[in-house]
């Protein structure tokens, strides 16, 4: 059949819809994993047994199941349960779920890693437990994490993809419409990872410059 | 004809890192069996110069002769890998700081390259390496790994992985810098022990004392250059130039409690046996 | 809970389970021995190797996987690729995660100690042979836990080529939850399963990790 690339100019408006929206979810879901990271972070380490198990528990099940697998359970099982979201926020809420618990892992270790002295130094002054963690430890252990994040959140762009499956119009769905109208997968999917490929480059210089000026203050 | 040649040849030695130079024209040269000890500064380019005996840093200018041999680093790459392999197999080198292949035992450290380089049989390496190992007191050790030594005892056993490969230059960079005092007695009976034997040894350290007191000729560096040289009664008791001076006052202000007057009492009894 | 959905369907999706631990087995070969080639051609002499090595690391994991798979499978067939879809996921991912372990084996590489391979070069060993007895061993040893990190990734990994229809535990639950309209059953199926192979993989991963530790 060969490859004809002549085709692709004329649904190029699609395709870029299609980028704008797997920009959109990646920057919601990226929100929404590093907040999400830092609250079940907390939690796993100093809330009541009451709230850390379930929250041990829930993390534990989501880094030992595929994301796709995951993004079913919360698409399906919210309709079931009565709740009918569209499929941009059940796929936000997935990739946001999902990364939020690899984004408490590291942050955990990072707030476990930050010296003792600080959270002393920090009571010395009269400053309660949760006033140092709050003032003292997690900013710093905050800025400790933000490189490895930085690496969770370009690998959240390139899973973005997956919520083509349940239906969301990003990149990889666009993709998929036009090629439903001119039968040239080739060109259309390698299009889009030309595109996936810019916008990770952007991405990347983008976590850079933020773990720049981050750094800065030491 | 066979003009008679020195064991170590370094001719117009320069070494420069982009602007930065660290080896300023250094043309020395070392006889067979001798033992001779590099002192200087940090960065008067001394463990450049020695690590430019064995091409471990290529000089960006002039030349070094080994035996009668130069290292010719211009050759194209295949044939220069066989030329300085070759040429390595003869020049021992000991490391500040060891080196010794942790994932191999003492034995194997010691037997690896004489097996791979020199076809030796298991049998014949390990009686090689029994002997090395037995020379320089490790032999107990043989089948422990590196993690289990002692900085000392590893020191040891790299001296020892050096001579299996039974070289006729042994080069030592700061050997003994690296370890806790109480450790550094132990290399240095070693390598007085080589010095006896006859093996031609160049000296990087800051020992100044142990240098005196094994070594057939002191060189001084400072900045890249050559300051001064000659035999240690020389070059630590009457130093000619000032920057021999100045470095040796710094070092034995740091280093030894002698007064002055005591000081001043040992130089004069030396005088006085070397005029008699 | 409907356990006795579960008791149903639970033989499906051990069936299921059998295909995605093959799906895994093939595609984490496939993907030492890319990695391997890739690591390889990044520290070759030969600037043209290195160049193409960083080439495939870049475009591999700079690309989603999912894109990957369907540029192989849906595309193959312009330029001649025919594949089913098995074959694309194994391909596809295999070459996929082989650019994460290439990385994961260029940092254990160039995480040992250098005055190590120096020392082995003044005994006279040849570049290639200092690699071969000195760097390589101690850098296998390295790369353990952290390649069981890419393995672990990749098992969940291979749920994607459910999105080509390969019966594996992510597209049976899909199935099935199309079906029963009950996801949370299925989801725990799959689940437990995935976190089964994925346990033990990584118990195993440890024990080798441990085994070849230096006294």
């Amino acid at each position: 059949m060969g490859l004809d690339f002549t085709v692709v100019p004329a649904y190029l408006d699609t395709i870029l819809i299609g980028v704008l929206w797997t920009i959109a979810i990646t920057v919601c879901a990226a929100l929404l994993s590093f907040f999400g990271g830092i609250l079940f972070a907390v939690i796993a380490l100093y809330a009541p047994w009451f709230l850390r198990l379930p929250v041990r528990f829930f993390a534990w099940l989501f880094m030992g199941t595929p994301l796709l697998l995951q993004l079913f359970l919360i698409y399906f099982g919210l309709v079931q349960l009565g709740i009918d979201l569209p499929a941009f926020v059940a796929g936000v809420i997935g990739l946001g779920l999902h990364f939020a618990v690899y984004n408490s892992e590291l942050i955990q270790t990072a707030i476990l890693a930050v010296d003792k002295g600080q959270m002393e130094a920090a009571r010395t002054l009269g400053c309660s437990r949760s006033q140092a963690l709050r003032k003292v430890v997690i900013p710093q252990a905050v800025r400790d994490v933000i490189p490895p994040i930085g690496n969770n959140m370009i690998a959240l762009l390139k899973d973005s993809a997956l919520v083509s499956v349940i239906g969301v119009s990003e990149l990889t769905l666009s993709s998929q419409l036009a090629i439903g109208r001119t039968y040239r997968p080739f060109e259309f999917y390698a299009v889009a990872a030309v595109f996936y490929y810019i916008v990770n480059l952007g991405m990347e210089a983008v976590m850079r410059r933020i773990e720049r000026k981050t750094s800065l203050s030491r | 004809m066979t003009e008679a040649h020195k064991f170590v040849d370094i001719r117009h030695a320069q070494k420069s890192y982009g602007d930065l130079e660290v080896l300023k024209d250094i043309s020395l040269t070392v006889d067979r069996g001798e033992i001779v000890a590099i002192i200087g500064p940090s960065g008067s380019g001394k463990s450049t110069l020695l690590r430019a005996i064995n091409d471990l840093d290529s000089l960006t200018g002039g030349e070094v002769w080994l035996d009668g041999v130069q290292i010719n680093k211009d050759l194209p790459y295949r044939q220069y890998e066989k030329h300085i392999n070759a040429m390595r197999q003869q020049v021992g080198m000991v490391f500040q700081h060891f080196n010794l292949f942790p994932h191999l035992s003492v034995r194997d450290n010691v037997t690896m390259a004489p097996k791979l380089l020199k076809g030796l049989s298991d049998k014949e390496a390990d009686k090689l390496a029994e002997e090395q190992l037995n020379h320089v007191g490790m032999l107990e050790r043989i089948d422990y790994y590196p993690s289990q030594l002692s900085g000392g005892q590893k020191q040891r056993v790299a001296i020892a992985r050096a001579l299996a490969m039974q070289p006729k230059l042994m080069l030592f960079d700061e050997a003994t810098s690296a370890l806790d005092p109480e450790l550094v007695e132990e290399v240095n009976l070693v390598m007085k022990r080589l010095a006896e034997e006859h093996m031609t040894m160049i000296i990087v350290t800051h020992e100044m004392d142990f240098a005196a007191s094994v070594c057939d000729r002191v060189i001084f560096m400072d900045k890249g250059v050559v300051v001064e040289q000659g035999p240690p009664s020389v070059v630590f008791q009457n130093p000619t130039e000032e920057r021999t001076k100045e470095f040796l006052r710094k070092h034995l202000a740091q280093h030894h409690a002698l007064n002055a007057a005591e000081a001043a009492a040992l130089t004069a009894a030396q005088t006085n046996e070397g005029a008699k | 809970m409907d356990i006795e959905l579960i008791l149903k369907v639970y033989p499906y999706f051990l069936e299921a389970a059998v295909v995605t631990i093959e799906l895994s087995v093939l595609t984490v070969l496939l993907g030492l021995i890319c990695g391997a080639l890739a690591a390889a051609a990044r520290m070759s002499r030969f600037r043209l190797l290195r160049i193409i090595g960083a080439v495939y690391v870049s475009v591999f994991r700079g690309t989603p996987a999912l894109i990957q798979l369907f540029l192989l499978y849906f595309g193959g067939p312009q330029i001649g690729i025919q594949l089913d879809a098995f074959e694309a996921g194994v391909i596809g991912l295999g070459l996929n995660i082989g650019a994460y372990m290439a990385e994961t084996m260029r940092g254990a590489i160039v995480s040992v100690d250098g005055g190590q391979t120096e020392a082995a070069r003044t005994l006279g060993l040849s570049r290639t042979q200092a690699f071969r007895k000195v760097t390589l061993p101690q850098a296998m040893r390295l790369m353990i836990r952290p390649l069981g990190v890419n393995i672990n990734a990749q098992i969940k990994g291979t749920a994607l080529v459910a999105a080509i229809s390969v019966v594996e535990l992510t597209y049976t639950a899909q199935r099935y939850i199309g079906s029963t309209y009950k996801p949370f059953e299925m989801f725990f199926l799959a689940g437990v399963l995935y976190i089964l192979i994925i346990t033990v993989t990584g118990k195993g991963i440890s024990y080798l990790d441990r085994k070849v530790r230096l006294p």
